[in-house]
């Protein structure tokens, strides 16, 4: 691998980063004070060029999101970050927002002085109490120090940040569902268009981003556009923050170059568990598809991941060893789509619970062949079939473990039982790591 | 509940009295303040509901819909839809534990069913001791921590099956212990607050006032 900087985790082993002093220390809220400097429409142009795409998932060019706001519509425009983070496998906002909330804030107080918004929201996962308190303090510290308010950094841009607590719904993480959400309704997918863009918040034009996205906009204001796009690779510039967890020596966040390869993250993570053999990992959360041990060398970027017949996703690699069953983790999976449909349309309401009936007695063994076949048929008519995305998401698992492992699914229902399961014995416990330094230090400054 | 587990109105429950006092009407004025629409507070005021009473009741529905200028059937959809708000009474402590495969692959599964046999059977609405609700949990996004249980939604890494035993036996002495990040959780009433966004930004006096 070429040298690589962290950029992004690069302040992550020093607790006092969290700190509004101890992030100006480190050359904190520079990119803002580059961006006042500019016009709006400059700083778009900035973020264009960069090349940035979306880490929420879709991979959207974020400068052209951006210039999709419309200007002098009568009504205002808004900002909401998106740090719903509940993608099975992704863990690097949670991190992020909890070891240096300012580089978010002051890529969310970017990105809202660029579209000329005056109140920005951020909708907080539920569940992310301690994130959440961590954001609470960065944004009382930022108006303490003049970085939020009537004169931002000085200036004479305003702009107010709200912090709004979800109440735990995966698909609140969707924008439509989102808005929705924060508008203080049930969280469900609204038609587009129209686009958030043009009515999205109150039916006001509105950017949504993610929390490592907006992440990127500091350094990519402090250090230039062209410096951002020598990272990664052309059509995925930038770094990226990628979860690697499951079977993995050290499962955590690691910082690489878009574009870097599965193998070498996972190499990052201390390889596979006690040395075992991959069996299948996701490139980007439970959403995507399964890869294989002859995927080990795509680059984890948007394009090569597609080719390779899966999605970047949300950079989420998680590891199954050749002792774990598939059929087991594709269950899990489909449970949590059930649980989390939405329940607005019938494709995704009715087939992500038959299909947990299905993989439900596959699993114990009382399967049938017939059973795979049904259920790529149930898929077949969920796929692109439905309002949102998480349909397609509940489909990915089960379509691609039948595609690569449907002799492990034949095998459950000759053996009438799970092929790694003795009879009587139960799924090994793991063993437990020690957890690493950095992570008991943070909690002494903050706790 | 419906077969795939989701809530419907008729899971929820209801008290005698009121439930908002003086002094939570006047925080709810404040957490209406944040927003440019009142219905925008809709779930905040949920929370505060939920910080009062302990859980949801209908009585504390009602009457977050009259601040709101709802109907209650506007509320009640709304309230049946997110799974941290409690429409029925729960432990003091929620206990959350995640068996999403990346948690499953280290123990995660068996964490949960060890709790459930040490909590006994009605524990995934409220133990006899009025102290914990089970829950199984998805993706808490901290994989990195895996198996990962979580104290009214605050987190501890890595627990093992003998770390989760000494947690429920020093929650039930009272004697909660630091979660590995964010300090000693508190009750459910006080991370409602937190959740209802009352230690965060409120708006104060005047501009409270006019919402
Ligand atoms: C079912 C579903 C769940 C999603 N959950 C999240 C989420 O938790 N966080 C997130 O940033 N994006 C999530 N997204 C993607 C968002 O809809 C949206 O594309 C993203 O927030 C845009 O930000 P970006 O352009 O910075 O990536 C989800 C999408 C779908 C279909
Ligand atoms: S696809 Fe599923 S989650 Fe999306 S709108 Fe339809 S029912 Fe809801
Ligand atoms: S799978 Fe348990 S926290 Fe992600």
């Amino acid at each position: 691998m070429p040298e690589f900087e962290p950029v992004l985790t690069a302040r992550w082993a020093d607790p006092a980063a969290a700190t509004m002093d101890g992030y100006l220390a480190g050359g904190g809220y520079r990119g803002l004070a580059k961006a006042l400097d500019m016009s709006p429409a400059e700083v778009i142009e900035v973020v264009k060029t960069s090349g940035l795409r979306g880490r929420g998932g879709a991979g959207f060019p974020t400068g052209t999101k951006w210039s999709f706001i419309p200007q002098n519509t009568g009504k205002p425009v808004y900002v909401v970050a998106n740090f719903d983070e509940s993608e099975p496998g992704t863990f690097n906002n949670r991190e992020l927002m909890e070891r240096d909330p300012h580089q978010f804030l002051e890529g969310l107080i970017i990105c809202s002085y660029a579209v000329n918004c005056r109140t920005a929201f951020v909708y907080c996962r539920g569940e992310f109490v301690w994130p959440g308190t961590v954001l609470e303090r960065a944004v009382a510290e930022a108006y303490e120090r003049g970085y939020l308010g009537a004169k931002v950094a000085g200036s004479d841009y305003a702009l107010d940040v709200v912090v709004h607590r979800g109440a735990g719904a995966y698909i609140c993480g969707e924008e439509t569902a989102l808005l929705e959400s924060l508008e203080g309704y049930r969280g469900q997918p609204r038609l587009r268009p129209p686009f958030p863009a043009v009515e999205g918040l109150y039916r006001s034009p509105t950017v949504i981003n993610n929390v490592e996205t907006l992440s990127c906009v500091p350094h990519i204001l402090d250090r230039g556009p062209a410096w951002f796009a020598s990272i990664g690779t052309e059509k995925s510039s930038g770094p990226g923050v990628f979860s690697i967890s499951g079977k993995v020596e050290r499962p955590g966040n690691y910082e690489a170059p878009m574009g870097t390869t599965a193998r070498d993250l996972i190499a990052m993570a201390g390889g596979v568990t006690d040395g075992k053999a991959l069996k299948a990992f996701t490139p980007g959360g439970s959403s995507t598809p399964f890869l294989t041990a002859q995927h080990l060398d795509t680059p984890m970027d948007f394009d090569s991941v597609a080719a390779a017949g899966s999605l970047l996703g949300t950079k989420a690699v998680i590891v199954l060893d050749e002792r774990d069953c598939v059929v087991d983790a594709v269950l899990r999976f489909t449970q949590f789509y059930a649980h989390e449909s939405c329940g607005k349309c019938t494709p995704c309401r009715e087939g992500t619970w038959w299909m947990t009936r299905v993989l439900g007695r596959m699993a114990r063994g009382q399967g049938t062949m017939q059973d795979i076949d049904l259920m790529r048929d149930v898929g077949q008519n969920m796929l692109f079939k439905a309002f949102c995305a998480l349909a397609d998401g509940a489909v990915s698992p089960i379509d691609s473990s039948i595609k690569y492992f449907r002799d492990e699914y034949e095998e459950h229902v000759r053996l009438g039982r799970c092929p790694f399961v003795e009879p009587g014995e139960e799924t090994a416990a793991a063993a437990v790591a020690a957890p690493p330094a950095h992570e008991l230090a943070l909690g002494e400054v903050l706790g | 509940m419906t077969e795939a587990g989701h809530l419907t109105t008729a899971d929820i429950g209801d008290v005698p009295g009121p439930v908002l006092g003086d002094d939570a009407r006047a925080l709810a004025r404040r957490i209406v303040a944040k927003y440019p629409t009142p219905r925008s507070a809709l779930v905040p005021l949920l929370y505060l509901v939920q910080s009062e009473a302990g859980w949801v009741p209908r009585k504390g529905m009602r009457e977050v819909a009259e601040l709101l200028g709802l109907t209650t059937a506007e509320v009640e959809a709304v309230a049946t839809f997110y799974t941290m708000l409690k429409l029925h009474p729960c432990g003091r402590y929620v206990l959350s534990i995640c068996t999403n495969p990346s948690c499953a692959l280290r123990g995660g599964k068996r964490l949960f069913e060890r709790a459930h046999e040490l909590l006994g059977e009605d524990c995934e609405h409220v133990t006899a001791d009025g102290v914990f609700t089970l829950e199984e949990e998805e993706c808490l996004a901290a994989c990195d921590t895996a198996p990962v249980v979580a104290l009214n939604y605050v987190f501890y890494n890595r627990v093992t099956e003998e770390a989760l035993e000494s947690m429920i036996e020093a929650v039930r002495a009272g004697r909660v212990p630091e979660a590995s990040r964010g300090g000693v959780p508190g009750e459910l009433r006080e991370v409602s607050r937190t959740l209802a966004g009352l230690t965060g930004r409120l708006p104060e006096g005047a501009e409270a006032e006019r919402a």
